[in-house]
């Protein structure tokens, strides 16, 4: 039953994405080109990477707000100390520790302080982005990347076989993710506690650890997602902390039909969610939609996506899930 | 006898020698301690978007710098981009009553009817770059309009050329923020004057250049051969710089945009992202903003009775007048705000 729901709502978003491809296809010149293809790919592939981060955590039924403060904070300190003469390897090793022991902080306080995740995670975002402001990055809220930082600008900015590379670190990254989901040890123990906390203990479940490592993981790959972000662009905006991106992430997550009560969905509905929002924005941007009309359409196809998905599998006591925002 | 010759040329020394300190003291300015006196004590309350953005700091690092000159009391607050942060900032201010606000608009109508109130508790409210609806007793920033105009003059001559594809694509801030509006109606003012050009799109930014990048990167695909791109804010126009590189494009597809000048400017100028940058000089509008202070506390007129535009200066800029030092360090304005 959970099955077929979560299936279900992938499919009315797959359809819909199908469904819209289709019509900008047809109707807008110069959509259906592999060119256009690839960088709507490309400018979405941040926000996939962002959305399987927060997957992982979401499947072990928890949730991590913190994730856009963790990747800007450590990348643009990454950064600023490059640009202090701190040598490269060094900075990137710096910076990802740092991003790294902001999410071990967060699995602790979920995992042994059994803070709910929401509140853990919303705190240490507030956090982490309070003490990199005051103490970590203290010229301008956007760091420049040094000049010369060599092969690490052809992660956002390089071609691999005429593919954006940031696409296809994307593309690695949701096949780690999967494979580690689906046939590893500790991805199938996310699963169960997702499902069933108490029942993956009783079962034998190191759950603690297990929590710690799942949000370490989405730390790590937050950290790639903006050192994408930011050689693409040549600088890291600290500023993205105070937009709503972490919930447009937790939105493609959604969409893409994963439970907010956990023990659901995969790398594959993070895939369909992304790909509809990258169809969306490009066929607006194409079509020179006015930026309030476009939130106007793209929240309305959310709203239609979920009310489809309510009608077609409608909430009964079976269905939900205690714990089911 | 030598005695009194001896107290007489004395008395004749001190006489002349206290003449010449009264003459000295008539020869210091008189104007000087009525103008200290005005100014000293005084309250100046800082309240930009946010403190985290270049010319934010340098606005602020060279009014606390003046205010510190005058024994004036420098407060600021960042509200860090947050329109609810900065009203409640405003209103917090307003019950304080400092003698002088300082402040930007995040858009046109957010913080209006604050600062009128806060004009009508008799506070003076000078407004920075970002214009809203209301005018109080000063505006200091360029004539933005004027900005939009010439950036757009500079593409319109360009494109207009036989050969070019006279497309042209605007990439603005947000929508309702002072800086973005006035410009592209600068722009469109040019624009509508040479109906050959195309607009071939008009996207809002969000002042990211995250979001500039993937905006330009559609348009690219759509119109390779587009001619321009007319971005209103430098710091959000490496983005669509990136996107035109990546594209292949740069030397090809002119990017011109307006910005503070801050060293991030010039180095964009110098390594052939931007073409052209029309630069306001955000140390420059420091000074103009003190300037006002300084004339508002001076002459003391009724808040809100005189409504000045004080227009700051600017000038275009290539890669061709960018010298050492011709931008400024944000990091070192950053420090005097500490």
């Amino acid at each position: 039953m959970k099955w077929r729901l979560s299936l279900s709502q992938e499919q009315i978003v797959f359809v819909l994405a199908v469904l819209l491809f289709a019509i900008f296809s047809i109707m807008l010149p110069g959509f259906l080109t592999a060119q256009n293809l690839l960088t709507l790919l490309r400018s979405v592939a941040v926000f996939g990477v962002l959305g399987i981060a927060m997957v992982i955590v979401v499947i072990g039924r928890g949730i991590d707000l913190s994730i856009v403060a963790n990747m800007a904070i450590s990348v643009a300190w990454t950064f600023q100390l490059a640009n202090e003469g701190v040598p490269l390897p060094l900075a990137i090793a710096l910076g990802l520790g740092f991003a790294l022991l902001m999410s071990l902080i967060v699995g602790i306080l979920i995992a042994y302080a059994e803070i709910p995740p929401l509140f853990a995670t919303l705190a240490m975002g507030t956090f982490i982005y309070g003490f990199g402001r005051a103490h970590m990055i203290l010229g301008i809220d956007v760091v420049y990347l040094p000049r010369d930082i060599g092969w690490l600008r052809s992660i956002g900015q390089g071609f691999f076989f005429g593919i954006p590379s940031a696409v296809i670190l994307a593309i690695v990254i949701a096949f780690a993710a999967f494979l580690l989901l689906r046939y590893t040890k500790p991805g199938r123990f996310i699963y169960a506690m997702g499902d069933n906390y108490a029942a993956a203990r009783v079962g034998g479940v190191p759950v603690r650890p297990v929590l710690v490592f799942q949000y370490l993981l989405a730390g790590l790959i937050a950290y790639i997602a903006g050192v994408i972000t930011a050689t693409s662009v040549a600088a890291m905006n600290t500023r993205i902390v105070t937009s709503n991106l972490v919930y447009d992430v937790i939105l493609v997550v959604v969409l893409g039909g994963v439970g907010l009560s956990g023990g659901k969905g995969g790398v594959r509905n993070v895939v369909v969610g992304t790909l509809l929002i990258g169809i969306l924005l490009n066929g607006m941007t194409i079509m020179d939609i006015q930026y309030t009309v476009q939130n106007l359409i793209k929240s309305s196809i959310l709203l239609v996506a979920i009310i489809v998905d309510s009608v077609v599998n409608p909430r009964d006591e079976q269905t939900a899930q205690q714990g089911d925002i | 006898m030598r005695i009194w010759k001896t107290l007489l040329s004395t008395a004749v020394l001190g006489l002349i020698s206290s003449l010449t300190i009264a003459q000295a003291q008539e020869m210091t300015d008189p104007f000087r301690d009525p103008a200290l006196d005005a100014m000293k004590g005084k309250t100046i309350a800082y309240l930009p978007i946010s403190l985290g953005f270049d010319m934010a700091q340098a606005w602020g690092g060279v009014v606390k710098e003046e205010a510190n000159h005058y024994g004036m009391k420098f407060v600021s607050q960042d509200p860090n981009w947050s329109t609810d942060a900065m009203a409640q900032s405003l209103t917090n201010l307003i019950a304080q009553k400092p003698d002088v606000i300082v402040t930007q608009n995040p858009d046109l109508q957010s913080l209006a009817r604050l600062l009128k109130q806060a004009n009508a508790q008799g506070i003076y409210v000078i407004q920075v770059n970002m214009q809203g609806a209301v005018q109080t007793d000063a505006f200091v920033g360029p004539d933005l309009i004027g900005v939009g105009e010439e950036m757009a003059n500079i593409v319109a001559n360009s494109c207009g050329k036989d050969g070019k594809s006279k497309k042209v694509a605007i990439v603005q801030g947000v929508l309702t923020g002072g800086v973005s509006f006035f410009e592209v109606q600068g722009m469109k003012k040019v624009l509508a004057a040479h109906p050959d050009l195309q607009v071939v799109s008009s996207q809002a930014a969000d002042w990211d250049a995250s979001k500039a990048r993937s905006i330009t990167e559609t348009v690219l695909q759509q119109n390779p051969d587009l001619c321009a791109v007319l971005d209103v804010w430098d710091g959000q126009a490496r983005g669509t710089g990136a996107a035109i590189q990546q594209a292949g494009l740069k030397g090809k597809v002119m990017l011109v945009t307006a910005g503070g000048g801050a060293q991030s400017m010039c180095d964009a100028l110098s390594d052939g992202t931007f073409d052209y940058a029309i630069n306001y000089n955000g140390v420059g509008m420091g000074r103009d903003i003190a300037t006002t202070i300084k004339m508002l506390l001076q002459s003391k007129p009724k808040a809100g009775s005189i409504k000045y535009m004080a227009y700051s200066p600017y000038r275009t800029m290539t890669k061709a007048d960018v010298k050492q030092d011709t931008c400024w360090n944000p990091d070192s304005y950053a420090k005097l705000l500490k």
